[in-house]
C-alpha cells in the first residue's frame, strides 16, 4: 500500500515534467503542422542553460527567470532561420531539417560544455526532504518541480483561453486556412508559437537539471516520450498533453514496480491501446 | 506522425585524424612495402550519448601515449581513424566493416558498449584482425567467444561483479537488493556479484531491473525502501550513475542502507556527485590514489595535457596502447605478421597505472581489485580487496 502511494507521487511528478516538455511539441505540431524532431534539443538547451545560468546567478529560479526569455528569443531565431521555410513542405523534409538541427545542437553542446555529466545545485532552502516512510524520504525539490509545472500549465491555460493571442492559437489549431483568410498575421503567430514551444521545453530542462544531472543526449529520451504524449493526448491539444503526460507518468511508475519485465514497454502499450480506441488521441479530432 | 518515433539517432561522426602523426611517410612511398606509411588504427568508440565521456577519456589517453612516444610505436607512425559508434549495436557491423574493409585498418580498437564490442568481435574473428577492447565488459568476449586476436585491457563484467561480491561478503553484509540496467552488461555484473556473494554467505533478496538507458529511478528507490536490505548493490555508468547516486542520497536512503557498486558508479562522474556520493563504496580495478610511479606519472601527464583528471577509462586507453606497443615491438612494426603480433601481446606483462598487468589464457587482464570510498569529490582508496584476480574464462578454448 505504502509503495502504491509513493508510486502515485512519483508518477504524477514525472508526468508533470514531461507535460511541460510535450506541451510545446503538441502546439508546434498542431498549429504549425511541423514535426519537430529537434524538440528534445531544446530540453537539452534548457538543462545546459540551467547549468551556466545557475553558476552565474547563483539560484535555479533566477536561472529559470532568465532562461525562459533567452530560450524564447532563441526559438524565434530558429523559426526565422529554418522552421518558417518548412510550413509549405511535406513531413519528410521537416524531419530531415529538424534531424539536422539535432546534430548541430549536439555538436554545439559538446563544444560549449563538454561531455562530462555535470550537476546543477539544488537551492539550499529546497534541499531538504520529507519523510514518507521510515526509511524513504521524498526530496522537497521534486515537489517544487511539480508545483512549478502546475503553475506553468495554469499560465498556459490562461493565455490560451483568455487572451487574444490564445484565441488566435485556438483558431489556428482548428482551422488554419480560415485564420489566414481572416487576415491574421500568421507569420508572427507561428513565430510566437514556435518560440513559446522552445521556451516550454527549455523551462522543463531548466527545472529538471538539478535532479537529472546534465549530460550529452539528455534531450533524446524526452523527445521520444513527448511524441508518445502527443499521440495519446491528440495532436495540438494542450489538455490532451496534460492528461496524456500524467497517464504516461503513472503507467511508467506502476509498470516498473508491478510489471518489471515489461517496464520499458508499458508506456508504448498504453499508446497502442489509446490509438486503437481513439485513433485521433484522447482529445484530438478524429 | 508514425515516422517520428523511429529514426531518432545521434549523429554519426567520422573523423579522419592523423594529419600530424604522418611525419615519416614519404610522398612517393611505394604501396608494396608493408613497412611504409603509418599503421592505421581503427577506433570505434562512443563520442555522443550516455557514454560519450568514456569514449573521450579512452581516446585522450591513447593519443597521449602515442604523443609521448613521438607519434610512433615500434618505429612506425600511428594514424588513428576514429568513428563514433553512438553505443548503437545495430550500427556496429557496418561501422566495423567500413574500418576494416574500407579504411583497411591494421588494428581495431573498441568499444565501450558491450553490444557494439560483440558485433566488432564477430568481424574481428572473420577478418583475423588484431582487436583490443578498451572497455566493454561483455563476459563472453573472453570466454566462449575468445580468440587469439582479441584482447581486452579492461575487465569482464562478471569479474568485477565477482570481486565486488567477495568484498561485500567479507564486510559481513548478509541481505542485499541489486539494482541495475536491464541489458547484457547489467545482467553479468549482477550474476557475478550474486555468485561470489552467495559463496561468501550472503543472500540477494531482490533484483530490480531498470530498462537501459532509462534514468528515472524513483520507483526503484521506493521498492528498495520497502524491502530495507542491509545494503544495495548497483551497476550504472556515466550520466545514469551520477543520477542514481544523487537520487539515492536525495531519498535519504544512504543513511539507513549503504550503497555499494562496481566502481563505474563513481568513476568519471566525480564532479557531478559532490556531496551526494559521500560514503558510497565501490570495487574496481583502479583507484585514483594508487601509490605507484606509473600511476603518478600517468595522472600528471594526463592532467597537463587535458586539464582534467584521468579516470579508469583513461587508464584502460593507456594500457591499450602499452599492450599494442609490446606487440608491435615484437614484430618490428610489421603488422602483417599477425600471428606473432598476437602471440607477443598475449604474453605481455607490464606495469600499468592500475598495478601489475598481464593477460589470462583468454586474453583478459589478471589484475588487482580495490575497495574505494567516495569522499569529498574523489574515490579514496581503502584497501586492495582482491589481488591478481582473473576471470575464470569458462568456455574459452585457447591453449596458451
Amino acid at each position: 500500500m505504502e509503495l502504491v502511494l509513493v508510486q502515485i507521487l512519483n508518477g504524477l511528478q514525472y508526468g508533470l515534467l514531461i507535460f511541460l516538455a510535450a506541451s510545446g511539441l503538441t502546439l508546434v505540431f498542431g498549429i504549425l503542422g511541423v514535426i519537430n524532431l529537434s524538440h528534445g534539443s531544446f530540453y537539452m538547451l534548457g538543462a545546459y542553460l540551467s547549468l551556466t545560468l545557475t553558476s552565474w546567478l547563483g539560484d535555479i529560479f533566477l536561472a529559470l527567470a532568465a532562461g525562459i526569455p533567452l530560450a524564447f528569443l532563441f526559438g524565434a531565431a530558429i523559426e526565422w532561420l529554418f522552421i518558417r521555410h518548412l510550413y509549405a513542405r511535406d513531413h519528410l523534409q521537416q524531419v530531415l531539417l529538424t534531424f539536422g538541427l539535432i546534430l548541430i545542437f549536439n555538436e554545439l553542446q559538446r563544444i560549449l560544455w563538454g561531455t562530462r555529466p555535470q550537476s546543477v545545485p539544488i537551492p539550499s532552502y529546497l534541499s531538504g526532504s520529507i519523510k514518507l516512510t521510515d526509511v524513504l524520504s521524498y526530496p522537497v525539490y521534486r515537489l517544487a518541480i511539480a508545483g512549478i509545472c502546475v503553475l506553468l500549465a495554469l499560465a498556459m491555460m490562461f493565455v490560451i483561453q483568455r487572451t487574444r493571442v490564445g484565441r488566435m492559437i485556438r483558431a489556428g489549431e482548428s482551422n488554419r486556412e480560415m485564420v489566414e483568410v481572416l487576415g491574421i498575421d500568421t507569420q508572427l503567430l507561428y513565430r510566437f508559437v514556435f518560440a513559446a514551444g522552445v521556451a516550454l521545453a527549455a523551462a522543463a530542462g531548466i527545472v529538471a537539471a538539478p535532479i537529472e544531472t546534465v549530460y550529452p543526449g539528455i534531450g533524446e529520451r524526452v523527445l521520444i516520450i513527448s511524441f508518445v504524449v502527443v499521440v495519446i493526448g491528440g495532436i495540438g491539444s494542450i489538455k490532451g498533453a496534460f492528461v496524456g503526460a500524467l497517464l504516461i507518468g503513472l503507467a511508467d511508475a506502476f509498470g516498473k514496480v508491478f510489471l518489471p519485465q515489461f517496464a520499458s514497454f508499458v508506456v508504448y502499450a498504453l499508446m497502442a491501446a489509446v490509438l486503437v480506441a481513439r485513433p485521433g488521441g484522447l482529445f484530438g479530432r478524429t | 506522425m508514425k515516422k517520428s518515433q523511429s529514426g531518432i539517432s545521434r549523429r554519426r561522426l567520422l573523423e579522419l585524424a592523423g594529419a600530424g602523426a604522418v611525419s615519416t611517410a614519404l610522398p612517393f612511398a611505394r604501396p608494396a612495402l608493408a613497412q611504409s606509411g603509418p599503421i592505421k588504427v581503427g577506433v570505434m568508440l562512443p563520442y555522443s550519448g550516455t557514454f560519450a565521456q568514456l569514449g573521450e577519456a579512452i581516446t585522450n589517453a591513447m593519443e597521449l601515449y602515442v604523443k609521448q612516444k613521438g607519434g610512433t610505436l615500434a618505429g612506425r607512425a600511428i594514424q588513428f581513424i576514429k568513428v563514433d559508434d553512438e553505443s548503437e549495436p545495430p550500427k556496429a557491423p557496418a561501422l566495423a566493416s567500413k574500418l576494416v574493409q574500407g579504411e583497411k585498418v591494421d588494428i581495431l580498437i573498441g568499444s565501450v558498449h558491450s553490444g557494439v564490442a560483440l558485433a566488432m568481435s564477430k568481424i574481428a574473428r572473420e577478418e583475423n584482425i588484431t582487436t583490443i577492447i578498451p572497455n566493454a565488459g561483455a563476459t563472453a568476449l573472453t570466454r566462449s567467444l575468445c580468440a587469439k586476436n582479441i584482447f581486452r585491457t579492461s575487465f569482464t563484467n562478471t569479474q568485477v561483479g565477482l570481486a565486488t561480491g567477495q568484498a561485500m561478503a567479507a564486510e559481513g553484509i548478509k541481505k542485499v537488493v541489486t539494482c541495475a540496467w536491464k541489458y547484457a552488461a547489467g545482467d553479468e555484473f549482477v550474476a557475478g556479484f550474486a555468485e561470489s556473494f552467495h559463496l561468501g554467505g550472503g543472500q540477494v533478496v531482490k533484483s530490480i531491473d531498470v530498462p537501459f538507458p532509462n534514468v528515472e529511478f524513483q520507483s526503484a528507490l521506493a521498492e528498495i525502501a520497502s524491502i530495507k536490505p542491509d545494503a544495495v548493490y548497483v551497476f550504472y555508468a556515466g550520466g545514469g550513475a551520477a543520477k542514481f547516486v544523487k537520487d539515492y542520497a536525495a531519498a535519504n536512503l544512504k543513511a539507513s542502507i549503504p550503497l555499494w557498486g562496481s566502481g563505474f558508479l563513481t568513476d568519471g562522474v566525480e564532479q557531478a556527485i559532490v556531496g551526494a556520493g559521500d560514503g558510497v563504496k565501490t570495487v574496481l580495478h583502479y583507484a585514483d590514489a594508487l601509490d605507484n610511479p606509473e600511476n603518478k606519472a600517468f595522472r600528471a601527464a594526463y592532467q597537463e595535457a587535458y586539464k582534467k583528471a584521468a579516470d579508469v577509462y583513461a587508464v584502460q586507453g593507456w594500457d591499450t596502447m602499452q599492450l599494442l606497443e609490446i606487440g608491435l615491438k615484437a614484430v618490428g612494426g610489421d603488422v602483417k605478421k599477425r600471428d606473432e603480433l598476437n602471440a607477443a601481446m598475449s604474453k605481455a606483462s607490464f606495469a600499468s597505472p592500475r598495478g601489475p598487468f598481464k593477460l589470462s589464457a583468454s586474453n583478459n587482464p589478471i589484475q588487482n581489485f580495490y575497495l574505494r570510498e567516495y569522499k569529498n569529490g574523489a574515490n579514496a582508496l581503502i584497501k586492495t580487496a582482491v589481488t591478481a584476480y582473473a576471470d575464470p574464462g569458462t568456455g574459452c578454448r585457447l591453449s596458451s
